[in-house]
């Protein structure tokens, strides 16, 4: 189905940052929980899991029941357990933070009763009576899974489609290692495909040049429904000088290179990160943590502005990151290998200070200062509108053309896992719902 | 400081905190250990005839994780021979002659009555306990529970000891038994100095539900053990106070059941004990729990006023009635402090589902609001809110003047009940 992964990959260079719970000690936290009515975290999780619930199932010794009650809310909830960034969610909202006593480790019993569930082979799905509908689902990521098996256990056949090698995408080839390693990844993928009546075609690039590359309109031929969960494109360049020298590069590619496969730090010293966001961080604490001496971030702007959440900025300070607030990269330099950036100070309007010019000596620069929409190709299509590069939909993932649904960083602009399975989850009753009005792309498909 | 030393029926001891007659007790040398750790008194582990054990004995009843909030017991008696017995107690009475030493018995007969009752003072006993209350194994010998339930056999068995004893006797009552006082008073009438109790209740702790035998097992079965630990202190609790307020009772009581901190032992002495018994929290955590018992009680007599333990004894006593003597027209509400409601709304739950539907959630905030009007003042609310002094119970003025049932069916013109709520129409 996919590209096994190699066992030298560099991001096993990681251990897990937040270790598992012994049996115990989940069974003890969860006794902690108060089974809030209507409770906050249910609110703060995009996928709604009911939290109290499955919680409370561990207290009791439950944990089958309790996996099963996360799964049915979200699909890749084994993965959303490491990866989701429970302390502005769930864990954010617990009524504990009110209280004079930490809030309930959500996250960490999530991943005791999910582990758990991969760890037993627990199944809890099943497909549902074949409807004879079909939906192509573009892009393999977080949104198309969960809106697939979703589909599946409505009954309704599903196709993938996805341009590379791998599933999952940046749940399997951007999360940082310390929080999930790819193999995981591709581990709960199997699990989610394991319903059946999911085709999986790789490789594939829908509306691209290649002989086996279906276009839109073979989509709109071929199956009564399509989801588009296709992410997010290339990294930004910031378009100064010297950005095309060896040892600079975006910071999703390169993420991607050392989670799948080897990333060479020979003669690595000295690394610059440029951006505020959260790939910024991960880049510096994952060059830090492959044994890069001296990692600096270069961010425009103020510790406040930073989009990058501040529990991970306090860890990357933990792991030695330095960082130059209110700077600018204004040129790379070196003959053929980046040897150093040159870097202007800002002022509060962000323009260049007068002798603020600084520079950083560097054997390798990532730049994390965001990624390309994919929209433009899908806005081709009559009815389907964009804003801001995202493609516009409504509250049920509805594109403004009929049978054409989309969800994930695409719909975003690039927010978590755990969004991406909600929006693709929604989508999935949205159009089996379209289905039971009688909605279908298929000529003779509908009712 | 406050004088912490007690007299129970005669028998003195430094601190009103004894270990009670159980697998603590079994022995000189753990006695003296707990002695070295602060505890005042000891009932010896119960002699008796040579008996025989099964394994497994011990239950234990976790609730939410706590391990042992209750525990039973199928153990018995002393399975140790009489005579090392009593060479330990006599040694360990040598060693700390000013710590109280009760000897607890269970026989059959008048004869072995006098002699072991004769051999337990000559060993240094300061006082008897009558084992009148194991519910398991002993009591189908015709011992044990099989006494105390019978205020009979009770009362000539106690007129027995009375009779033979030098020293203060102590009658240990069963609470499988639906009233106690007659109990209680039984022991009176046979010369008893004193009562304890309770002892254990009869229970099945629980059930291994992979093999279906109940717990805890022996073998490919088990049987009924003794109930107690901090889950049956209510139990107790209301025992000890039901002997305590009746008029013709009168004896000192040592109070027994669920006793785990010096909160309890307060509890226990305010209801008429002037001695506490302590065995599982001591089986759960060791001899070392009574330094914080001590300091506990003395810091609470301390702020309170109390010199003495005296002083403090049966001190709720008049504040146990029965049900048709309580004012039906004092009236309470919930209050809600906003400000430290941390919007968990356990308190919509509870009295939604399990209470009187006037506690709701309210748009735009996590913090509920109390409906006056309907709110009856049962304090579920309060009890299940996690955050201390967040919820309030209120007292409503009104004009009403305080009537009880009693008073209102004796005469309903002079002593009017004050208009019903929360019962939604």
């Amino acid at each position: 189905m996919t590209t096994p992964l190699p066992a030298t990959r560099s991001e096993t260079a990681f251990g897990d940052f937040k270790l598992p719970f012994a049996p115990g000690e989940a069974v003890a936290e969860a006794t902690r929980c108060l089974f809030c009515h209507d409770a906050p975290c249910i609110a703060a999780c995009p996928t709604a899991i009911d939290i109290p619930q499955f919680i409370r199932k561990i207290a009791t010794g439950n944990d089958r029941g309790s996996a099963k009650t996360i799964f049915e809310s979200n699909i890749l909830g084994m993965s959303c357990a490491r990866v989701c960034p429970v302390e502005v969610l769930c864990v954010g909202s617990c009524v504990y933070n009110d209280l004079d006593q930490p809030p309930i480790a959500i996250g960490r019993l999530q991943r005791h009763a999910t582990d758990r569930a991969f760890a037993e082979g627990w199944t809890f799905f099943e497909a549902g009576p074949d409807t004879g509908r079909r939906v192509a689902l573009v892009g393999g990521g977080p949104a198309s899974l969960a809106a697939a098996h979703r589909l599946r256990r409505l009954g309704h056949a599903c196709t993938i489609l996805e341009r590379g090698t791998t599933l999952g995408g940046l749940n399997s080839t951007g999360v940082a290692p310390y929080k999930m390693r790819a193999d995981r990844s591709i581990e709960e993928i199997e699990w989610v495909l394991a319903i059946g009546g999911i085709e999986v075609r790789t490789g594939v690039e829908v509306g691209g040049q290649g002989p086996d590359d279906p276009s839109l309109e073979d989509l709109e031929r071929d199956f009564d429904a399509v989801f588009v969960g296709a992410g997010l494109g290339a990294d930004s360049a910031l378009g100064v000088p010297g950005e095309d020298l060896l040892g600079v590069h975006g910071a999703v590619a390169w993420i991607e290179s050392m989670k799948l496969g080897e990333v060479d730090l020979a003669g690595v010293e000295r690394a610059v990160v440029v951006g505020g966001g959260n790939t910024a961080i991960d880049g510096v604490r994952e060059l830090l943590g492959l044994g890069v001496a001296s990692v600096t971030m270069l961010y425009r702007g103020t510790p406040e502005r930073m989009s990058g959440y501040a529990h991970e900025w306090t860890a990357a300070l933990a792991d030695g990151a330095r960082v130059e607030w209110r700077a600018i990269a204004t040129d790379f330099e070196g003959t053929d290998r980046i040897e150093r950036v040159r870097a202007a100070r800002l002022d509060d309007a962000r323009r260049p200070i007068d002798g603020g010019e600084f520079t950083l000596d560097a054997d390798l620069v990532l730049l994390a200062i965001g990624q390309s929409k994919l929209g433009e190709r899908l806005a081709a299509l009559e009815g389907i509108a964009l804003d801001r590069g995202r493609v516009a939909v409504d509250d049920g993932g509805a594109t403004g053309r009929g049978g054409w649904y989309a969800g994930g960083d695409c719909v975003n602009g690039g927010k978590e896992v755990v969004n991406a399975v909600a929006e693709g989850d929604r989508a999935a009753l949205a159009i089996d719902a379209w289905f039971a009005a009688g909605g279908g792309l298929r000529k003779g498909s509908g009712a | 400081m406050p004088d912490l030393s007690t007299d129970t029926g005669g028998i003195r001891s430094p601190n009103p905190f004894w270990l009670a007659s159980a697998p603590p007790t079994n022995s000189g040398l753990q006695v003296q250990r707990a002695f070295e750790a602060g505890w005042g008194g000891a009932v010896w582990k119960t002699l008796g005839t040579p008996i025989r054990n099964v394994t497994s004995r011990f239950g234990g009843h976790s609730i939410g994780g706590v391990r042992g909030a209750g525990f039973n017991n199928i153990e018995l008696i002393t399975d140790r021979p009489l005579e090392a017995n009593y060479r330990e107690i006599a040694e360990t009475k040598r060693l700390f002659p000013d710590h109280a030493m009760i000897v607890s018995l269970m026989f059959e007969t008048r004869e072995e009555w006098k002699e072991h009752i004769g051999r337990s003072i000559d060993a240094g006993a300061d006082g008897l306990e009558l084992n009148f209350g194991c519910p398991h194994g002993m009591c189908e010998r015709g011992m044990g529970s099989a006494v105390g339930q019978e205020p009979a056999v009770n009362e000539r068995i106690t007129s027995w000891a009375a009779e033979f004893s030098t020293v203060p006797v102590i009658v240990k009552l069963t609470p499988n038994v639906s009233d106690i006082v007659p109990h209680g008073l039984a022991a009176k009438r046979g010369g008893a100095d004193a009562v304890s109790l309770i002892n254990t209740i009869k229970s099945i702790i629980g059930v291994d539900i992979d093999r279906f035998v109940p717990e805890p097992r022996v073998g490919g079965a088990s049987t009924n053990g003794g109930y107690c630990g901090s889950a049956v202190k209510p139990i107790a609790l209301h025992m000890v106070a039901a002997l305590a307020r009746e008029r013709e009772f009168g004896l000192p009581i040592s109070g027994i059941g669920g006793v785990a901190d010096w909160r309890d032992a307060v509890e226990f002495i305010l209801l008429g004990a002037s001695t506490v018994q302590v065995c599982t929290e001591v089986m759960l955590r060791g001899y070392g729990v009574v330094e914080d018992m001590i300091d506990g009680l003395s810091e609470y007599m301390r702020t309170h006023g109390f010199e003495s333990i005296d002083q403090m004894v049966g001190k709720a006593v008049p504040g146990f009635r029965e049900w048709g003597d309580l004012d039906l027209n004092h009236e309470l509400v919930a209050k809600i402090d906003a400000d430290a409601c941390i919007g968990c709304q356990l308190c919509v739950a509870a009295c939604h589902d399990g209470a009187h539907q006037c506690i709701h959630p309210q748009e735009g905030s996590r913090v509920p609001v109390v409906d006056e009007s309907e709110c009856v003042g049962c304090n579920l609310c309060k009890i299940v809110c996690p955050v201390e002094e967040c919820i309030s119970m209120e007292t409503v003025e009104h004009d009403v003047p305080p009537a009880t049932w009693n008073q209102h069916v004796a005469d309903p013109v002079h002593h009017p009940l004050r208009p019903k709520k929360g019962s939604h129409g």
